[in-house]
Parts: structure tokens; C-alpha cells; sequence
């Protein structure tokens, strides 16, 4: 009688578990439901529209046109270009100022965050247009740098590639400090200790010990920043005037003023499989809560 | 100069040794903040080009901002686009909260292998390039009928912030003891109950500030409003965003300040609220 009573309480308690989980997946449905409808569909339609050409009908129309259109090829080498230098640019600034503020003590180190959480927080259009401000011909970088000798007259910084990587730079840069940062502070700093104490000189202990340590670290913001860079729009769009043109902008541009929806649609997969790829190699190597996006 | 020759690193340098990292470290630090507030002082300015430093000092792109109710261009109502930017915003976290806060209490109570299913899928709002979702957004509501509308701006905005609140909402109950739940409702409260008497008190400060954050991305967002608003929805990034593109109109500079007083207050009350929450 008791063996009975008691497979009767497990199989009530494997259905209230049950019920339990139903409940608590119940919860997630609001936002599955939005997600589902307003980007997962839309994006699978997106996809579906990348394969039909003008006449209507299946075909890879779009697909060809961008192997062979010189203008596509252009862009993709562009957004390449572009976001493989701010991504380099960022690890040349970056990784000096994150070793600086993991060497200090916390409460300095605090004290730069807010340095690098005052870009982090500023909205990026207000960014954008102060560096427009900034390296305009009559703007403050060019009458700082002919006061000082500099350069003999003004250059154009602005509506060209190199405005558009400074100002790329200076967005991107908090996304790459952030993760390395935390890498760095929790590197145990007797390894460094332990290698100069059997003889390392300084820098052979930091290229042996501290800098492979801080791999992950770096290896995650670098990947933040240039999947941030692939589908970057509004710094491009004013900075670059229409002379920098890169993936996102085209995409734009094609439904904005061609309605081409076909051609934009496969740009975007295309984009899309590239982004995806790279995150996925990132989530093998960092947890996938470090990507927050602004942009 | 004796201080020089203290210890800075575990590994005996002398600060002399790294004199270079800190001076390199200040001029990037330097480079990080500058280029953010210079438009606070240039806002200021008399003149119309944006000179630095500003020669007079005005209050005129101020009153441009406030006072410009019907410009030429037709679409530089900077206030309406403010008070449509607001409205979104404060919408969003009414939309964004709630539905990440209950999504993140059914994540981390399921079973991991379904956590690990609906994660990825969660977050993807995140991992997506923006313009995707933006031109994806616009043929939805295409069909509709949600072009141009508060409704559908709010729904997109949510959709930007939702990760975030799910994101922050999960690391707090990460460090909350569920059993506390339980033991409320082996005394008889529902659970609803014992999660509104129980729970919610225990993760306020997260909450207020995962609402603070939606706020935020939503105000902030030009590239969905650039493609779903418009007509008389346009927000202020979106018409700063277009007169951007055309010539650098010295008003922006006042609207920038105002929008970096408002996100600066929002960053300084997240770190008070983070600071109480520990």
C-alpha cells in the first residue's frame, strides 16, 4: 500500500513539475511573441525576397548582381576597410588605457570609467556631430594643429574615409575597453609576480604572462567592435558626406530612394550571415551578454 | 623628484619607467571625454559658425531650439520632435519592463536546456545589424498600417530595449534566493502574490534601473525611427539625424546639450541606484 501511495504522489509531483515549467515558459511568451512577429518574420521574408527577381520569379538575380557589379564589390571592400581599421585603431588606444587603469588602484581606476563611460552614455549622434564641429576646415583640431606648426594650412578631416575612422574610433572605443578591462582586473597579479621573481625582466614577464592572459578579453571586444563597425550607419552617413558608402548605408539607400527591395534584402542576408558567423565564433569564445549594442 | 622612484607594478618598475603609460593613458582618457562635451560650449556661442572658443556668448540656438515652432525646411520643429521623442521614450518602459522583467523570471526559473534554446533568440535583437530590423519593422508595418505611428514607434524601441531589461532583470535574480518565493506560498499566497510581495521588492533598484536604461535606448535610437516615423512622429534624433546630413546648424549644438544634461543624469542615477542596490 505505501510502494502504491507513493507512485501516486511522484506522478502528481512530475505533473506539477511539468505544470511548473509551463507556467515559467508561459512567461517568456510576451516577448517571444514580439520577437517572433517583428524580427524573426520579417527578417525570414527579407530573405525570401533576396531570391526573387524583377520579373517576380525565383532567381539569384540579386545575388549575381553583387559578384559582378563593380559598386557592390566597392562597398564590401569599403565596410571591410573601414571596420578592420577602427577595430585596430581601437586595440592600439584601447589596450594601453585598460593595462593602464588594471595596474592602478580600484579607486582610480573607478574614477577613468567614467571617462570611458561619458562617450559610452553620450548619444552617438551628439558625438558624431561634435567631431563634424571638430574637424571641419575652421574647426578646432585644424586651428589647434596650424597654431603648433603642424600642418602649413587646414585639411578637409571631414566627408572623407579619415573623419569617418576618427569618428568610428572614438564611438567604438568604450566597447572595446569595457571587456578588456574586466579581463585585465581579474588576471591574479602573482603570475606576474611569480615570473619577475624567477628572473623575467618587465617586459618579457608582461609578453609571456600578462598578455596572453588578457587574450579573451581582447579577443571579445576586438570581435564587439568590428560587428558593431559591419552594420554601421549614422557616423558614416555624416561624416563620411556621401563619399564613404558602407553595407547598412547602401541597404538604406536602396529602399529609400530606389525601393529596391530586392537588392537591399540581399545585402542584408549577406550581412547578416557574415555578422552571425563572427558571434558565433565569439559565443565559443565569450559569454554572449557582453554584446550590448549602440549604435 | 623622489616620488619617481616609487613602485607602481607588481614587478618593481619605478613610476619613472612608466611615466609613458600614464601620460599616454591621460591623453587618451582626454581623447575619450573632450570630443563628447565640446558642443556643451560651442552651444553657447553668437556666432553662427561653430567657432571654439566661442567669441560672444548667446543664448540664440537655445531659443532656436525652444521657440522654432515653423521653420522653412518645414520639418524643424525641434520641440514637437522632442515631445514625440519623450513620449516614445516613456512608453518604452512600459512596454519594455514589464515584458522583460516577467521573461527574464521564466528564463531563470526553466530548465537550462531550455534557457540555452531561448536565450540566443531573446538577445537577437541585440546580435541583428539595426538596419535589418529597421527595414524589416517598416515592411511589417507596411502591412499594418503602422508607418508613421506613436504605436509602432514604441514597439520597435521595446523590441531594442527589451534585451537589456532581460539582461540586467537575470543578473539580479542570478542572486536572489528563490526558495524565499517558496516558502510564501507554502503559506498560502498565490504565486503572483508571493512574486509582487516577495520578489519585487527585493530587485527594485534593478528594475528602476532596466526603465532607465529603456528610456534611454529609446531616446536615443535614430536608425528605426529614421525608416518607421515620420510625417508629424518624426523624433529628435531622427530630424537632428536628417539636418545632419544637409549643413551643421549650430541649433543642434543646443539640443546636444540638452540631450547630454539627460543622459548624464539618467548614467548618475543608475550608478546611485546600483550603488543602493549593493
Amino acid at each position: 500500500m505505501v510502494g502504491i501511495e507513493q507512485n501516486f504522489n511522484q506522478a502528481e509531483l512530475a505533473q506539477l513539475a511539468r505544470r511548473e515549467h509551463y507556467t515559467f515558459f508561459g512567461l517568456t511568451l510576451p516577448y517571444l511573441v514580439l520577437v517572433g512577429a517583428m524580427i524573426i518574420v520579417p527578417i525570414g521574408w527579407l530573405f525570401l525576397l533576396s531570391f526573387i527577381g524583377r520579373d517576380g520569379s525565383f532567381s539569384f538575380e540579386n545575388y549575381e548582381r553583387m559578384i559582378n557589379s563593380k559598386a557592390y564589390i566597392r562597398i564590401f571592400l569599403t565596410t571591410f576597410k573601414i571596420s578592420i581599421l577602427t577595430t585596430l585603431f581601437c586595440a592600439l588606444l584601447g589596450y594601453p588605457l585598460a593595462y593602464f587603469m588594471s595596474q592602478i588602484p580600484r579607486k582610480w581606476a573607478n574614477i577613468c570609467m567614467i571617462g570611458v563611460l561619458i562617450p559610452f552614455w553620450t548619444s552617438l549622434l551628439v558625438r558624431t556631430y561634435a567631431w563634424l564641429v571638430l574637424l571641419q576646415k575652421k574647426g578646432l583640431v585644424n586651428t589647434v594643429a596650424v597654431d603648433l606648426g603642424l600642418l602649413s594650412e587646414p585639411i578637409k578631416f571631414v566627408h572623407n574615409t579619415s573623419g569617418t575612422l576618427i569618428g568610428m574610433v572614438h564611438i567604438m572605443l568604450p566597447f572595446l575597453i569595457l571587456p578588456l578591462y574586466a579581463n585585465m582586473r581579474a588576471i591574479d597579479p602573482h603570475c606576474v609576480k611569480a615570473a619577475s621573481s624567477l628572473g623575467a625582466t618587465p617586459v618579457r614577464a608582461f609578453w609571456t604572462v600578462f598578455f596572453p592572459l588578457s587574450m579573451p578579453g581582447l579577443i571579445a571586444g576586438l570581435l564587439i567592435v568590428f560587428v558593431l563597425c559591419l552594420g554601421f550607419y549614422v557616423t558614416p552617413a555624416v561624416l563620411g558626406g556621401g563619399k564613404v558608402i558602407m553595407a547598412a548605408m547602401k541597404i538604406s539607400s536602396n529602399i529609400e530612394l530606389y525601393f529596391s527591395w530586392g537588392a537591399a534584402s540581399a545585402l542584408g542576408v549577406v550581412l547578416l550571415v557574415v555578422t552571425m558567423l563572427i558571434l558565433f565564433i565569439a559565443s565559443k569564445l565569450v559569454s554572449l551578454d557582453q554584446f550590448g549594442q549602440r549604435s | 623628484m623622489g616620488f619617481l622612484d616609487q613602485n607602481v607594478s607588481e614587478t618593481q618598475i619605478k613610476l619613472r619607467g612608466r611615466l609613458w603609460l600614464y601620460i599616454l593613458s591621460a591623453i587618451i582618457l582626454f581623447l575619450l571625454i573632450v570630443p563628447s562635451l565640446v558642443v556643451i560650449p560651442m552651444s553657447f556661442s553668437s556666432s553662427q559658425y561653430l567657432e571654439f572658443p566661442p567669441k560672444d556668448w548667446s543664448f540664440r540656438w537655445y531659443e532656436n531650439y525652444f521657440f522654432s515652432w515653423k521653420v522653412e525646411n518645414g520639418f524643424n520643429d525641434w520641440m514637437a520632435a522632442t515631445r514625440t521623442s519623450l513620449l516614445v521614450a516613456v512608453l518604452t518602459i512600459f512596454v519594455a519592463t514589464p515584458i522583460g522583467t516577467v521573461a527574464a523570471y521564466g528564463l531563470i526559473n526553466s530548465t537550462s536546456r531550455l534557457r540555452a534554446i531561448l536565450f540566443p533568440i531573446m538577445i537577437s535583437p541585440m546580435m541583428v545589424p539595426i538596419i535589418l530590423i529597421a527595414i524589416g519593422l517598416f515592411y511589417f508595418y507596411v502591412q499594418f498600417k503602422m508607418v508613421n505611428s506613436i504605436v509602432g514607434l514604441v514597439l520597435g524601441h521595446s523590441l531594442v530595449a527589451m534585451p537589456l531589461v532581460l539582461i540586467i532583470v537575470m543578473s539580479a535574480l542570478k542572486n536572489y534566493d528563490m526558495n524565499q518565493e517558496k516558502v510564501a506560498r507554502s503559506l498560502g499566497a498565490s504565486r503572483p502574490r508571493a512574486f509582487i510581495e516577495i520578489t519585487l521588492p527585493q530587485i527594485k533598484f534593478s528594475l528602476i534601473s532596466a526603465s532607465l536604461i529603456s528610456f534611454l535606448t529609446s531616446f536615443d535610437e535614430i536608425i528605426i525611427s529614421l525608416f518607421v516615423a515620420g510625417g508629424d512622429n518624426s523624433t529628435i534624433t531622427r530630424s537632428m539625424f536628417l539636418a545632419l546630413r544637409d549643413q551643421i546648424d549650430p541649433t543642434i549644438a543646443a539640443i546636444s546639450t540638452v540631450l547630454i544634461i539627460i543622459s548624464s543624469g539618467l548614467l548618475i542615477m543608475t550608478q546611485l541606484l546600483g550603488r543602493k542596490a549593493q
